[in-house]
């Protein structure tokens, strides 16, 4: 028999009372894979990790962690998570907290050697309580590796942080998976999904709208977004294959279809323009566009 | 994964070092029974001048010391715990319920038992009332026993309603049992029907086991039955809420 996955969800649904958070989904978690889950507020992405925590049951279908059931705190052991929000024990000093969480595990990293990977050495002797919100959120992310895991789940991990801090935890969350762990991540950062993922699932109103390699849900939207100036807007927002379209003076930016297309269209139109811009789109632009399209799709099949 | 017992003690061990870093925190806990003594047991010369009747009300505030520190206690600790994060993220560690249970029984439970000391001090140095060492040992097991179905009701509360409704329920059962466990008023003075359903609730049948660890006499059978039945049903019934219990976030 071969076990492939370190972790399932088969047909779950899970309902809060009349809210259906999640609605008969199927996700599998590879060994070595880093995957982002990505989706807008409520779309159900929490209710994901929480499932696979076993800090809640699915309504309907199977969640498997290890090949067994996550609520039983012996398939947790090869688990790491981070809280949410900084919710840290304020009066704890930071090397008491990593202790405290590490000896839950039978083969843990040494305090001092995991203060080191996450930039956190220098304050092992402080409370909790008098960190910044970055150096909070090092030692929440940090906390989830401690125990070696197999399986690590990041809810949010850099949320809050400036630029610096944030690229700071990417790296150490990177040197992580290459040394053998498993990853899964949500984020509000679209970018950071893209920094990090290999594999992108999106949510949206509790299914799953896309499960694919991140290059492949990039190219799947096709969505480019161009910028110019013009004296005639309204000429330009008329040509065909516009999604999307807005307008900030002489400047208009538009998210189009087929890029190449447009611009032969621009060009042979002669409308007056200056200073044409064109790139792919972001993960964010991506992913607003998919769920507008699932929405469309399930509004069209229930009418 | 390390054993229960491991993991109870380092729970246990941790909770106390949150705990003793804030101190204020214990202190209305270990105030509020001794000035329950000095105010209604200390004043009153024909029950503090009697040794039995002394005695008898000095481990009926006892009892109620360990009834209330164990109903807020365990009650608003878990309540609170519950709406933070940290605890929603304890749950996903490789620990099982019933070793985070037992951590609460040996931290909360252990302050709670601080809350007597001043109380039989007090009781020794202004009142009557008095015990042999081996009476105030067995007290003292006859407590640790008893105070068993006040930590799990409070443990079940604390698991069952958010953190404003625990409080106003602690309240209403603490004084509840309280009064109608005769620790207010001797049990004597009842009315045979307050009797008699006093002898169903844990507040009484406590009562009654540490008096008669502590003065010798008869034990009722219906004390060790009643406290004995408690500590079971409670005990299953929080290690369902436990498992039940999802946080109090919904999405």
């Amino acid at each position: 028999m071969t076990i492939t996955s370190l972790a399932t969800l088969e047909g779950v649904t899970r309902r809060y009372g009349d809210v259906t958070a999640l609605h008969d989904v199927d996700l599998s978690i590879e060994p070595g894979s880093l995957v982002g889950l990505l989706g807008p507020n409520g779309a159900g992405k929490s209710t994901v990790l929480s499932l696979l925590q076993g800090t809640r049951r699915p309504t309907t279908g199977t969640v498997t962690l290890f090949g067994g059931d996550p609520a039983q705190a012996v398939n947790r052991t090869r688990l790491g998570s981070t809280p949410q929000e900084t919710a840290l024990p304020p009066t704890l000093r930071v090397g008491e907290v990593v202790d405290f969480v590490g000896r839950h595990f039978a083969d843990r990293v040494p305090t001092a050697a995991l203060a080191e990977q996450f930039g956190f050495g220098d304050l092992l002797r402080r409370q909790t309580g008098s960190l910044s919100g970055g150096q909070q959120r090092r030692l929440a992310v940090a906390l989830a590796f401690v125990g070696r895991p197999r399986l690590v789940l990041l809810d949010e991990p850099t949320t809050g942080l400036d630029v610096d801090a944030r690229r700071t935890l990417w790296d150490a969350i990177r040197r992580q998976h290459e040394l053998g762990a498993t990853i899964v991540l949500t984020s509000h950062y679209l970018e950071e999904i893209e920094a990090l993922a290999e594999r992108v699932v999106v949510l949206g109103g509790g299914r799953v709208i896309t499960d694919a390699p991140l290059r492949d849900v990039l190219g799947l939207v096709g969505i480019h977004r161009v910028r110019l100036r013009t004296t005639d807007p309204g000429a330009v927002e008329r040509l065909a294959g516009i999604v999307q379209a807005s307008r900030d003076g002489d400047a208009v930016e538009l998210d189009v279809r087929d890029a190449d297309a447009f611009v032969r269209d621009l060009v042979r139109s002669e409308v007056p323009f200056t200073d044409l811009a064109v790139r792919g789109a972001t993960l964010e632009e991506a992913f607003l566009t998919l769920t507008a399209d699932a929405r469309a799709d399930v509004e069209r099949s229930a009418a | 994964m390390a054993t229960t017992l491991q993991l109870t003690a380092l729970h246990a061990r941790y909770s106390l070092l949150e705990t003793v870093r804030v101190p204020i925190a214990l202190i209305g806990s270990l105030v509020f029974p001794a000035l329950s003594l000095l105010f209604f047991v200390v004043p009153q010369a024909q029950v503090a001048g009697d040794p039995v009747i002394a005695t008898q009300a000095v481990i009926s505030l006892i009892v109620f010391a360990v009834l209330a520190n164990s109903l807020f206690g365990f009650g608003l600790t878990i309540a609170q715990a519950r709406e933070q994060a940290w605890d929603p993220y304890l749950r996903t560690l490789p620990v099982t319920g019933v070793a985070r249970v037992l951590s609460h029984l040996c931290s909360v439970g252990l302050l709670g038992f601080a809350a007597v000391i001043p109380v039989v001090v007090l009781g020794a140095l202004l009142t009557a009332a008095t015990t042999t060492p081996t009476g105030l040992l067995g007290g003292i097991v006859a407590l640790l026993v008893g105070a068993l179905p006040f930590m799990l009701l409070g443990t079940a509360i604390g698991y069952a309603l958010p953190s404003k409704a625990a409080i106003a329920v602690v309240q209403v059962v603490m004084f509840s049992l309280a009064f109608a466990g005769g620790l207010f008023i001797p049990p004597f003075l009842f009315a045979p029907w307050l009797d008699r359903l006093s002898m169903f609730l844990p507040s009484r049948q406590t009562r009654e086991l540490v008096v008669w660890a502590v003065q010798g006499g008869e034990l009722p059978w219906w004390s060790w039955v009643g406290v004995l039945a408690w500590t079971l049903v409670l005990t299953v019934v929080v290690l369902a809420l436990y498992r039940r219990d999802e946080g109090r976030r919904y999405r």
